[in-house]
């Protein structure tokens, strides 16, 4: 093993000098007193390698021994992931609260996955077959899935099955299969293998578009701005605007199989909501605990800036994991500004030329190929499997215009840009319906759509206009419109996320109500004055909040559809024709 | 016995280096000038030669001082002596009292584990409508206010710490004018609150690297208190001076600067401060309400724009008054379910209305015609902006809930609010009951 000292240290960079060979991204440990301190080397110039630490580089001194490990910065992949509370580093958090208590005690690295714990395996394969990386040997039974125990993904050759366990009860470790290459050497495989978190899992046959919508259960991103399963989508927005929010909402009503939830370098505090609350939330979907689909990747503000830069790519390698077993899996990273950030800091410590804002020059190919990880694959047995990656943006000054949002926007399938005008008049979500788009196809009709967000844009212009003219200066048919795109907003595009029925709406409800909205926005509305028009509208929205929280087809909420449709029909007797031919051309979703 | 150093190799800025073996990052060491011996802490190393960076400051240190290794990190000394004391930025006494060296910690020191936290459950009321109705303040929350300068945000400070059931009062002063340091002084004696608080004060003509220790040094001994058992509220006032401070020190060293001169990492270096505030599950807790003022009254501002990503919200003092729009409390939803049925919803449904106001409120001011429904506003926002908004008024969450709805009364008919129609039916006041517009 490759050995070195440490010659020179500047905040959570080490230069080390070695006696052999290391490699970038290798992993080194400073020996410091009674600790290891892990480190990754980032840089090697000649016999010296600069490394970053991944721990507060108190105390270290010039001379100090350090241990080079040959192994790229790596997770465990096995069963046991799930449910589970990691750093950055895949240090499981729990475990090392029992350890250490109240606080982070740096140096100390703890297993991410039970070792004596027991699983039931059931193989899949049988002596003499045929594997190769991605295969199936056998799976065992996590919580409510089967997760695949599948030849690791670092072993590129084709092998011949020679043993592989009967079913039966086996801890990560034990053996279970023996395979042989082509060139007749033996392997022995367990449940568990490991993988650099920076490199890609690229173990399957095809990538696939991106067709099937992600459905979150917010009408603004289902109905308006969707989400592909395997796509990817991006929400910048000033600081309070709702990002978070928006994630927590998704993560837990996302018709996914599996959320990993990568909270990089933000507030410990909204990652303990998640934590305290998702054991005790029940997954509508499944009947168990959302925490039995949820990975929680945690490198808060205050943890150590270099894991912070790991931790989505540990995030993002777990995602790959269990999406190779066939299953929708969605990452959603809070915030990609802080990696950019992490990454910032240690460019400059080692004195790289600065681009825009001091970000490094490599900052839009490093999230472009991190955004790339995300995709619908086809796997080697025809099934397929998908991870859908989003990440909220943190731009200074709330301003789109800067290096983080602008790589971001490049790359990204859909772009859920939050307005402080929005979060500020308490309209959540604060997406922006005007400025925001999406690639990808949604759960309602297109056609309806753009004649919505259409109202949506005529009634902005009008409500511009308002402003010079006033009023009294305004139409009574460009004011209905305002009314028509103010209605709208008010109650479909917004949502009460603390409203049990309202804070999610599947995709069956969401046709149905927006049925009735289009049929508001598309009618020609006859009223005499405007004030007429305002109190029929006023009226109609309080309605149809009440509405939105009633149960899906309670009594309560035919009642209410029922009255709003003859409030309707007392003002309007037909669709305009362009509404007309939207609603005539419509899908058929049954 | 440690070694002493007597040839100082460099010195540029507060930055000294000189040539030392057996030297730990972070370690601090003693500087001794002909005017006065100062700290100064290991910042970089590079084979032998060590840097250092002197608390008070570059000037005057010559390159024959000497420079002594303590052999540990920077400490403060933790006990309950330090009640009613006042400080410095490097923990030394400035009230004449007895310098403390018992029980010394390290500050500065870890963070808490994620999984050791648990979620805020108490309200810390303050008789601040604005704060208690509209963005009600959190035990263990960390939340600065964004101000212009020349806003009476230190009086708002010292008003909040009275009013609120903390055990413990650290004041963290940075760049501090010494007649607000009085004047804290002063109103914390008057309320009776002197002998629980204690201060660390960095006034604006102290050395500039003190600056960046007292937010450590103040959170370090309120971190000790609360692993006590101890509910500590800490005042930071004014993180923008530790900023500065922070800038003016990167741009000596020819850091790169990332923003308007500021550092890469200014973000982390808030964060870790600000990320303090805690509540330990079966001891105290930690509550952390800053100052920051908005240089040239910008939030887009690399300061409170960073603090504004940090914080768990703010409250933008604004002429006088916390405005509704920008202020925010992210932890109010923890706690507001449980205060009483109405105040969610006419927390938002008040201050939509408000928002609507102000749109009448410019029209008006285009000198457009009014329709019936601006009037309606006008007089509601006149209303909420007197009988609410107003600093002066000093009432319980429950009675200004009555009052929000009583305004909304005097103003709207109940369905032209978008509240709810089951919240109406319960809360709505009736006519002949309650008469003629709310007073203060
Ligand atoms: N959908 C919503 N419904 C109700 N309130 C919301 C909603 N979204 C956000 N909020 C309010 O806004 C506050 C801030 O939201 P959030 O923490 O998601 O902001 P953010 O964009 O993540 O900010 P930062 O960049 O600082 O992390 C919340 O604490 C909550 O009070
Ligand atoms: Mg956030």
């Amino acid at each position: 093993m490759t050995k070195g000292n440490v010659v020179a240290i500047n905040g959570n960079m080490v230069s080390v000098n070695v006696d052999g060979d290391v490699s970038l991204n290798e992993v080194g440990y400073i020996l410091v007193e009674d600790k290891r301190l892990k480190a990754e080397v980032i840089r090697i110039r000649g016999s010296q390698a600069e490394l970053q630490v991944f721990e507060i580089t108190r105390g270290i001194a010039v001379g100090d021994p350090v241990e080079f490990t040959k192994e790229l910065l790596a997770v465990e992949l096995g069963p046991g992931l799930l449910t589970t509370i990691v750093d950055g580093l895949q240090n499981p958090l729990p475990e090392l609260a029992e350890k250490s208590g109240f606080f982070l005690e740096r140096g100390v690295y703890l297993q991410a996955l039970p070792r004596e714990k027991k699983w039931h395996f059931t193989p899949t394969v049988s002596v003499g077959d045929s594997v190769s990386r991605g295969d199936q040997l056998g799976h065992v039974p996590e919580g409510i899935f089967e997760h695949w125990i599948m030849v690791p993904f670092g072993l590129f050759d084709t092998y011949t099955v020679e043993t592989i366990a009967s079913e039966g009860d086996y801890t990560l470790e034990e053996t279970i299969a023996t395979v042989k290459d082509s060139a007749g050497a033996t392997h022995e495989l367990s449940m568990v293998f490991e993988w650099p978190v920076k490199r890609a899992i690229d173990a399957f046959p095809e990538r696939l578009r991106p067709e099937e919508p992600m459905v979150t259960k917010v009408r603004l991103i289902d109905t308006f701005l969707p989400v592909a399963r395997g796509g990817t989508y991006c929400i910048p927005g000033p600081f309070g605007a709702g990002k978070t929010v928006l994630q927590q909402i998704t993560s837990r009503n996302a018709e996914v199989d599996i959320v990993i939830i990568a909270a990089c370098g933000e507030r410990a505090g909204e990652v303990v909501e998640t934590l305290r609350e998702f054991p005790e939330l029940t997954d509508p979907r499944t009947g168990k605990s959302l925490m039995e689909r949820t990975v929680i990747i945690c490198n808060t503000s205050s943890m150590p800036v270099a894991a912070r830069e790991a931790s989505v790519y540990t995030a993002v390698t777990i995602a790959e994991y269990y999406r190779q077993m066939g299953l929708d899996v969605l990452l959603l990273a809070d915030s990609t500004s802080r990696w950019a950030q992490a990454m910032r800091e240690m460019s400059g410590r080692l004195e790289e030329i600065p681009g825009e804002e001091a970000f490094p020059a490599y900052l839009e190919s490093v999230i472009a190929a991190f955004y790339e990880r995300a995709g619908l694959v086809r796997l080697n047995n025809g099934k397929t499997g998908s991870v859908t990656i989003g990440g909220t943006v943190s731009p200074a000054g709330g301003n789109f215009e800067e290096p983080v949002t602008q790589a971001t926007l490049k790359v990204v399938g859909a772009f859920h840009g939050l307005s402080r005008a929005r979060s500020d008049a308490r309209k959540y979500p604060a997406i922006d319906p005007l400025d925001s788009w999406s690639k990808y196809a949604g759960t309602v009709d297109h056609e309806m759509t753009e004649y919505a967000r259409s109202i949506l844009f005529r009634g902005d212009e009008v409500g511009q206009m308002m402003k010079v003219v006033g009023e009294e200066g305004t139409a009574l048919d460009d004011f209905i419109l305002y009314l028509k795109s103010d209605f709208l907003d008010a109650v479909y595009l917004q949502q009460n996320a603390f409203d049990p029925v309202d804070a999610s709406v599947g995709t069956e409800r969401q046709r149905h109500i927006f049925d009735l909205v289009f049929t508001v926005l598309g009618s020609k509305i006859k009223t005499d004055s405007k004030e007429q028009a305002r109190n029929f509208f006023y009226e109609f929205r309080q309605k149809f909040i009440d509405y939105n929280s009633a149960e899906w087809e309670s009594e309560a909420f035919e009642k209410l559809e029922k009255e709003m449709r003859e409030m309707l029909s007392r003002v309007s007797s037909e669709l305009e024709p362009r509404a007309q031919e939207a609603y005539r051309n419509r899908g058929d979703y049954a | 016995m440690r070694k002493v150093y007597s040839r100082i190799e460099t010195i540029a800025g507060n930055v000294i280096s000189v040539k030392a073996e057996g030297v730990r990052y972070g370690e601090l060491a003693t500087v001794n000038t002909r005017y006065g011996t100062s700290l100064a802490e290991v910042i970089r190393m590079r084979d032998d030669e060590v840097s250092l960076q002197v608390y008070a400051g570059g000037r005057g240190i010559s390159t024959g001082d000497e420079v002594r290794f303590m052999g540990h990190p920077m400490q403060v000394s933790f006990s309950d002596n330090l009640l009613g004391r006042v400080f410095n930025g490097s923990g030394r006494p400035r009230d004449n009292g007895p310098e403390l060296t018992e029980g010394l910690i390290e500050i500065g020191g870890p963070s808490v584990n994620p999984a050791k936290r648990i979620i805020p459950r108490n309200m810390i009321r303050t008789g601040i409508p604005m704060i208690d109705l509209f963005n009600t303040l959190v035990e263990s929350q960390k939340l600065p206010i964004f101000s212009v300068s020349g806003e009476p945000y230190n009086e708002l400070l010292a008003r909040i710490a009275m009013q609120a059931e903390v055990d413990i009062i650290i004041l963290g002063g940075i760049g501090l004018k010494y007649d607000d340091y009085l004047f804290f002084k002063d109103s914390l004696e008057e309320g009776g609150a002197l002998s629980r608080t204690i201060f660390f004060v960095h006034t604006a003509s102290d050395p500039v690297v003190e600056a960046l220790l007292v937010p450590d040094i103040s959170l370090a001994v309120a971190e000790k208190f609360a692993l006590k058992g101890k509910r500590v509220l800490v005042l930071l006032t004014d993180m923008t001076n530790f900023a500065d401070a922070m800038k003016e020190i990167a741009i000596t060293q020819e850091q790169v600067p990332s923003n308007r001169g500021y550092p890469g990492d200014l973000y982390s270096q808030l964060a870790s401060r600000y990320e303090k505030a805690v509540d330990f599950e079966g001891a105290g807790s930690i509550t952390i309400l800053g100052v920051t003022t908005m240089p040239g009254d910008d939030v887009t501002h690399p300061v409170p724009d960073n603090t504004g990503y940090i914080t768990e919200g703010q409250y933008y003092l604004r002429n006088g008054r916390i405005e509704p729009f920008g202020s925010l409390s992210r932890l109010k939803q923890l706690v507001n379910d449980s205060t009483r049925d109405d105040h969610r919803a006419l927390m938002d449904g008040m201050i939509k209305l408000y928002a609507n106001y102000k749109e009448s409120q410019e029209k008006k001011s285009m000198g457009f015609r009014m329709s019936e429904w601006d009037d309606k506003l006008l007089k509601y926002g006149e209303i909420f902006e007197r009988t609410l908004m107003d600093l002066s008024v000093n009432i319980p969450l429950e009675e200004a809930l009555d009052r929000g709805w009583s305004i909304l009364a005097d103003c709207f008919n109940s369905q032209e609010t978008g509240l709810k129609s089951e919240l109406i039916k319960q809360f709505w006041p009736k006519k002949d009951e309650e008469s003629g517009e709310a007073t203060a």
